[in-house]
């Protein structure tokens, strides 16, 4: 059939860089999400990209896989069952002693030899400490390519995934593809993805694999594991409302007025990157690209112009409100509302306006 | 002990700018810096010698100009650099850039056996965090990335104790030299060259070495022969359909703004309002 269609128009610029998978490499098939079970607790990332990757097993009409890794017991197989009610189609899990706590030598044993074994054609992972740490790992392992931090991920016509991500700081975006290698890898920032709706009791096939490794063979050892007293950056990527300000601001004084904002909303607060350069509020509370990227129902920006690396960090709020003096600036190209004014003054009127409103509903109820 | 860090120059971020026709960044008069990540790395590998003696390589690969870099690095206390810089390295994904590394941190080792290599965490320019691990594997070195702090180092034993940033809590590991370590970035402060080391620095030739000279006899395993991965196409993001609604603020108070912002968002969002009066409520 394709032979017989005159040459597409758009396949020359593709065609010269793409080589044709080798017959090994064409075996290569499913999508594969690594299930990220750390300390009893599956990271909420995994079940983003489980959404994601149920859309790029339907356009490739293939299965959608969970790869479970863990001490065997009930958090293994909660993340198990809850792989299959995410929508994976079957589940890869490697349980064992050696794997209760994350260390880089185990897991990507375990990992390279699942792929190896069972041949996925995407595998996907969590940009977290511990995704970065493995995939690094594994890809290198399998000397195949590995894309950071997408955004975005499309399949082509000739079945190839097309990874975006932001590129030269976050000034622009750029679409990578892993040519003649398989699996194609990809990781994925934590609220980049929408959490998919859990479907209770779906049930799928279960695959299980050996370690075959001994504590004696492992080099790294880990003596302990101190809990951070807050978890507050957890909370800001999950928050369902965001205050955030940028150098708009002026001086770092005035960043109080983005914090007692949040503080009447209930929200959590943040900032743009060059704040966290300056050294104004801590690097666990930049929003955008290279630090957290947020998804809440509301979020306002003020005081921030809306550079790309921002851009990709925010655009999956629902509603984003932002402030800004310049109305040209950027950031009013995304924001749903925007107020042409100084944050300085619009800060506090907004502030108190919540605060009488919410005070007046809380009495009306 | 010998320690290697590796160092990448990157274009100084906050000074790039997208030229507005074409999308394409405008390189011209952009200034260089070493990778800000790298530095914390470059300061912890300075503070173990300082503490146990022993010698700091600096090791980049780049084009010809990357060794003002190395010069700076060695002008802030490094020892030894040397400059990895060859055409075929052109285009090189995170894959062929590990391997060039590793190759050349390989041939040193050769002469100098090297106990630990440093490397930043991720850089400004890239963000992928994928090189690191990528020398780690391909040298079997132990790693450890995100560190927080080295607690302890016994170079008789060849053991090394470190706290490693995990998601909600500190690991503290325990593992054998030679290992590879990315440090975490604000875990010390980098510390100002003295006079002695940036006279040193001025003086100091810095070899430069060619894909052969460190060693690498496949060049395919390089640059854009050696990169499973290729950058299809450079964009600027699609502006949404609709800009921003825009409050109307002509001649009016801030109050007055305020409120209509709240009826403006509420009455695009009709369950916004109790979203916020439930979450103010906590």
């Amino acid at each position: 059939m394709t032979e017989a269609k005159p040459a597409p128009a758009a396949a020359p610029a593709r065609g010269k860089m793409k080589v044709e998978l080798s017959d090994h490499f064409k075996t290569y098939k499913d999508v594969w999400v690594f299930i990220e079970l750390e300390r009893g607790q599956v990271h909420p990332v995994s079940w983003e990209l489980l959404g994601e990757g149920r859309k790029l097993a339907n356009k490739l009409g293939v299965e959608l896989a969970g790869v479970v890794m863990g001490a065997p017991g009930d958090s293994a197989d909660a993340a198990v069952a809850g792989a299959y009610e995410y929508g994976a189609d079957l589940v890869y899990t490697i349980q064992d002693p050696l794997l209760a706590d994350y260390r880089n030598e185990p897991f990507a044993r375990g990992m390279t030899d699942l792929v190896n074994t069972y041949k996925p054609e995407i595998l996907l992972l969590g940009a977290t400490t511990l995704g970065r740490d493995l995939a690094g790992t594994v890809a290198t392992t399998l000397k195949t390519g590995l894309t950071a931090d997408c955004t975005e991920m499309a399949i082509d016509d000739d079945r190839s995934m097309g990874a975006t991500r932001p590129t030269f700081g976050g000034s622009l975006l750029c679409t990578i593809y892993t040519l003649n290698v398989r699996p194609q890898m990809a990781t994925i920032r934590p609220r980049v993805m929408s959490m998919p709706d859990r479907e209770a009791g779906r049930t799928g096939r279960l695959v299980v694999h050996s370690l075959g490794m001994q504590e004696d063979s492992i080099v790294t050892k880990i003596l302990n594991y101190i809990p951070d007293a807050s978890k507050e950056d957890a909370h800001l990527a999950y928050a369902d409302v965001v205050v955030a300000g940028g150098m708009g601001l002026g001086k770092p004084e005035n960043f109080k007025l983005v914090k007692e904002l949040a503080s009447v909303l209930g929200a959590e607060y943040g900032g743009s990157r060059p704040l966290v350069q300056k050294g104004w509020i801590e690097s666990a509370r930049q929003i955008g690209q290279t630090g957290k990227t947020i998804r809440p129902r509301l979020y306002i920006a003020a005081g921030i112009s809306g550079a790309i690396q921002h851009r990709v960090g925010v655009e999956g709020a629902d509603m984003i409100l932002a402030i800004n003096t310049d109305p040209n600036a950027p950031i009013f190209d995304f924001a749903h509302q925007g107020i042409v004014g100084d944050a300085l003054t619009v800060l506090p009127a907004l502030t108190e306006t919540f605060r009488r409103h919410l005070a007046q509903k809380r009495a009306a109820e | 002990m010998h320690i290697v860090v590796c160092i990448k120059q990157v274009p100084d971020s906050a000074q790039i700018r997208v030229h507005p026709v074409t999308n394409t960044i405008m390189r011209q008069g952009v200034p260089t810096i070493i990778n800000p990540y790298d530095l914390f790395s470059l300061e912890e590998a300075l503070r173990l010698r300082d503490k146990f003696g022993g010698k700091v390589t600096v090791l980049t690969m780049g084009p010809p100009m990357a060794d003002t870099s190395l010069r700076k690095a060695l002008s802030m206390g490094a020892d030894a650099a040397v400059l990895l810089s060859d055409r075929c390295f052109a285009g090189s994904d995170t894959l062929a850039t590990s391997y060039a590394l590793a190759s050349a941190i390989a041939k040193i080792t050769e002469t100098e056996p090297v106990g630990m290599v440093f490397c930043g965490k991720q850089t400004i320019d890239g963000d992928t965090a994928q090189v690191g691990p990528g020398i780690a594997k391909r040298l079997e070195l132990n790693q450890l990335t995100y560190v927080e702090r080295i607690d302890a180092v016994d170079e008789t034993a060849r053991k090394i104790t470190v706290e490693r940033r995990a998601e909600g809590g500190v690991q503290v590991l325990s593992t054998s030299l030679p290992c590879l370590i990315t440090m975490l970035e604000g875990t010390n402060v980098v510390r100002r060259g003295t006079m002695e080391d940036m006279l040193r620095a001025a003086r100091t030739e810095i070899p430069m070495w060619s894909a052969a000279k460190a060693g690498i006899t496949d060049t395919a395993l390089c640059g854009l022969k050696g990169s499973p991965t290729v950058v299809k196409k450079v964009f600027a993001p699609p502006p949404r359909k609709e800009k921003a609604k825009q409050i109307d603020v002509t001649g009016k108070t801030a109050d007055d703004i305020a409120a209509a912002t709240l009826n403006a968002l509420f009455a695009a969002d009709a369950r916004l309002e109790e979203t916020l009066f439930r979450q103010a409520g906590h």
